[in-house]
């Protein structure tokens, strides 16, 4: 008896989104990334399309890195306070994409003004040819001041605008709009919520092939694993054709890294779990390659050298397909 | 797997005679199914419909016991492809190996360094695997006795051919070890395995395993673990998902084993992830060589999180837990009963050594942002809680002052007038207490 083929042929894809605009595409960056295309469940390309790798973003911002562990924060000591040097550094340290943390304008951070904000969107981008991410604070008042001079200022670049949330939309919707950028959906780990959220984005002219999701994040062992689950629930249903699922996701691992005890407790408070220059970027890492596992496609990291190891491991696993020139 | 009344019911002769006490066929299917009558029950029923219901009623993945005693590791099983579907049952082993030419001693401490707790459960490295490296079968067997008598953890033993297996199998038979022959089964490893009664590999590509494990079946061993040898975590990957899905989607019983999983990565940091990426993806013993706690640690920690139940709530009982031996001046930490929740406090506390009571509230393993959203962690419960556990009456006054999460700040107000006492915001975040303990507390409760 042979063994059963039981391969799967899935009904949907989800959507293919591209970050970035060339020159020639009204920008000005020197590459752009694309993420999504999937039929198959992630890394399983024998039997479908994952025609992109994962993309990773690295974090860098105008606040104080003070709260940063050190393990992140060694790499950037040198750059922080400049974001121009870092998004340079970023380039260097092999990330896909920038991603500019606005946590600078909220009060308790110093307060920055929009139209600082907006600036260091443009200076980032005139530092840097790779493709941006701009994270917003978490706090919507703030948000809603400072994020439609930041999609303004960054006009024509397709970068990548987060994050809107149920209660707090229209404002980041409108801008993206306006400026032609993509939009972080962002819905605390459930996918009826997320499903809602799409829709009520729609309802204001958001297409949905312009969406990212985000499910929130947790670190491995610190509620990864509820998030993980909704990844993957939401993937099979994306992938069995429901259009509200088929957004790509991305997750913001490396903040998340600094309340794990395991990762970055030193060594003196904590000599059983080994050196901690190790198991800090491993630790990011392995959160990364688990939230791959589970569908995510676009990974926001700290640590340079989390950023190598997690692609060093996807590279094992992901084939470039036959068809990519 | 769970057969059904009507499954049964195809089985009988259908003829609804009544014999077996029960007036109707399908009455009587329903009884079987239930478990309240047996299929001998029908003295008309074929002895080819005892076999297939006798096929049929077993699971689809095969559970496969290693090592004896306590600490036995008991694998496969599985149900489903997705956690969510159900859960995963088994908690894959993860193995650290030895060669038996090392320093035993160092790796048998080494290993012991593994047994670690987090968040009240023991995760530590749970089997050993040892090897043949000296190709002396005596010296795998002397490695072997050794480790079991340092450590008593299950056993996964390799050789490159069944007869360095053989002194080791026989030798320690009782223990229960896994016998791994590379490339293998051979004949000579069957027939090992089939005397010993032990469990045994079987490697290679999934054709390769098809064909070998009913060879061995033939043969009368019922316990075996699939494993794909020696491919890319690409391969690996894909030899775990096919091998479980022929198994649990088309019941096809020749890949219906758990899968040994061994990272084959030479860079410690690759290897840790792709020992991560089999704890995720299906695998029921990882193998890793690496004994370093800061490259074993994730893997612990993947694997007690995906193992986790889906469906219930992790808690931990809503009560006053004392910590440091508290007094009546100590302070009384407030926060819910999500186990997440309660040992990221209770680590801090414990580092504080501050004595400390830390009140959980019954959010039904909620976290707190959750469940103050869902009514189950506001003023009145709180409140409640703090009055069933009568923990005023340990505390001096003034220091019947509880400590909320800084995170639901908001309801402080409406509890204090609730409480009638003063109520603390603490941090935001349970890494904020220690700050917390040293500089605001003695403030707050003027001392």
């Amino acid at each position: 008896m042979p063994v059963p083929d039981v391969s799967e042929r899935l009904s949907g894809a989800i959507n293919e989104v591209t970050i970035g605009a060339t020159e020639e595409q009204g920008g000005s960056r020197t590459r752009t990334v694309t993420i999504g295309g999937e039929t198959s469940f992630p890394m399983l390309s024998f039997e479908g399309r994952y025609p992109h790798p994962p993309a990773f973003a690295l974090q860098i911002t105008a606040a104080d890195v003070d709260d940063w562990h050190a393990e992140a924060k060694k790499h950037v000591a040198d750059v922080a306070g400049d974001l121009e040097k870092w998004a340079g550094k970023c380039e260097e340290w092999g990330a896909d994409l920038i991603c500019l943390d606005l946590a600078a304008a909220h009060p308790d951070s110093g307060g920055r003004s929009p139209e600082q904000c907006a600036d260091d969107v443009k200076r980032v981008l005139g530092a840097s040819g790779l493709p941006l991410v701009v994270w917003g604070t978490d706090t919507d008042e703030v948000d809603n001041n400072i994020l439609p001079k930041c999609t303004q200022a960054a006009a024509g670049e397709n970068c990548l605008f987060g994050t809107a949330k149920e209660l707090n939309y229209r404002t980041l919707a409108a801008s993206c709009l306006a400026d032609s950028h993509k939009i972080i959906a962002e819905a605390p780990s459930d996918i009826n919520l997320s499903k809602q959220l799409h829709i009520l984005l729609k309802d204001v002219g958001v297409n949905l092939q312009d969406i990212i999701m985000h499910p929130t994040t947790g670190a491995l062992g610190f509620g990864m694993v509820y998030i993980y689950t909704t990844i993957e629930r939401g993937r099979i249903a994306g992938l069995s054709g429901d259009t509200l699922m088929q957004q790509p996701v991305v997750v913001n691992i490396g903040k998340e890294i600094g309340r794990v005890k395991e990762a970055v407790s030193p060594e003196e408070e904590s000599p059983q779990w080994g050196k901690v220059q190790v198991r800090a970027p491993l630790w990011e890492a392995a959160t990364a390659v688990g939230y791959v596992e589970a569908g995510a496609e676009l990974l926001v990291l700290r640590n340079p050298e989390a950023l190598q190891q997690a692609k060093t491991a996807l590279e094992a696993l992901w084939p470039k397909p036959p068809e990519s020139a | 797997m769970a057969v059904t009344g009507l499954d049964i019911y195809k089985l009988l002769p259908q003829t609804n005679c009544a014999d077996c006490g029960v007036p109707t066929c399908l009455a009587f299917a329903m009884k079987v199914a239930a478990k309240q009558a047996a299929l001998d029950d029908c003295p008309h029923v074929s002895e080819e419909s005892k076999e297939a219901l006798g096929t049929a009623s077993q699971p689809p993945q095969k559970l496969v016991t290693i090592g004896s005693g306590d600490s036995a590791l008991k694998i496969g099983n599985e149900t489903v492809m997705f956690r969510h579907e159900e859960k995963f049952h088994h908690p894959c082993g993860i193995a650290v190996l030895v060669n038996d030419t090392d320093d035993l001693d160092a790796k048998a401490a080494a290993i012991k360094n593994l047994f670690l707790e987090r968040m009240g459960q023991n995760i530590g490295v749970d089997v050993v695997a040892v090897r043949c490296g000296s190709g002396d079968g005596q010296k795998l067997k002397d490695a072997a006795m050794k480790m079991q008598a340092a450590l008593n953890l299950p056993m996964v033993l390799i050789a490159e051919s069944a007869d360095k297996l053989q002194a080791a199998a026989e030798g320690l038979a009782e223990a229960r070890p896994l016998l791994w022959e590379r490339n293998g089964p051979s004949d000579a490893l069957v027939e090992l395995g089939a005397r010993t009664g032990l469990p045994i590999v079987v490697e290679g590509d999934l054709d390769k395993c098809d064909g070998d494990v009913q060879k061995a079946r033939q043969a009368g061993i019922e316990e075996m673990v699939l494993c794909p040898g020696e491919v890319t975590p690409r391969g690996a990957l894909q030899f775990l998902t096919m091998s479980r899905r022929a198994a649990l989607k088309r019941t096809y019983r020749p890949l219906g084993y758990p899968v040994l999983a061994y990272a084959w990565s030479q860079d410690p940091v690759q290897l840790s992830l792709e020992a991560c990426h089999y704890v995720l993806k299906y695998g029921s013993i990882v193998v890793l060589d690496e004994d370093r706690p800061e490259y074993v640690l994730p893997v612990l920690v993947a694997r007690q999180s995906v193992y986790v139940d889906p469906q219930v709530p992790v808690q931990v009982e809503a009560k006053v837990h004392e910590i440091n031996e508290p007094h009546d001046k100590s302070p009384l930490l407030v926060t819910t009963n999500f186990s997440l929740t309660y040992y990221c406090v209770l680590g801090e506390v414990e580092a504080s050594r501050v004595p400390t009571r830390i009140l959980t509230v019954d959010t039904e393993g909620t976290s707190v942002l959750t469940a103050w959203a869902a009514d189950k962690f506001g003023p009145e419960q709180i409140k409640e809680a703090i009055e069933k556990s009568g923990v005023f009456d340990q505390l001096a006054e003034g220091y019947q002052k509880p400590v909320i999460p800084g995170l639901v700040a908001v309801i402080s107000g409406e509890l204090s007038e609730e409480l009638g006492r003063k109520v603390i915001v603490g941090p935001r975040e349970a890494g904020g207490i220690r700050r917390f303990f040293n500089s605001e507390w003695p403030t707050l409760v003027g001392s």
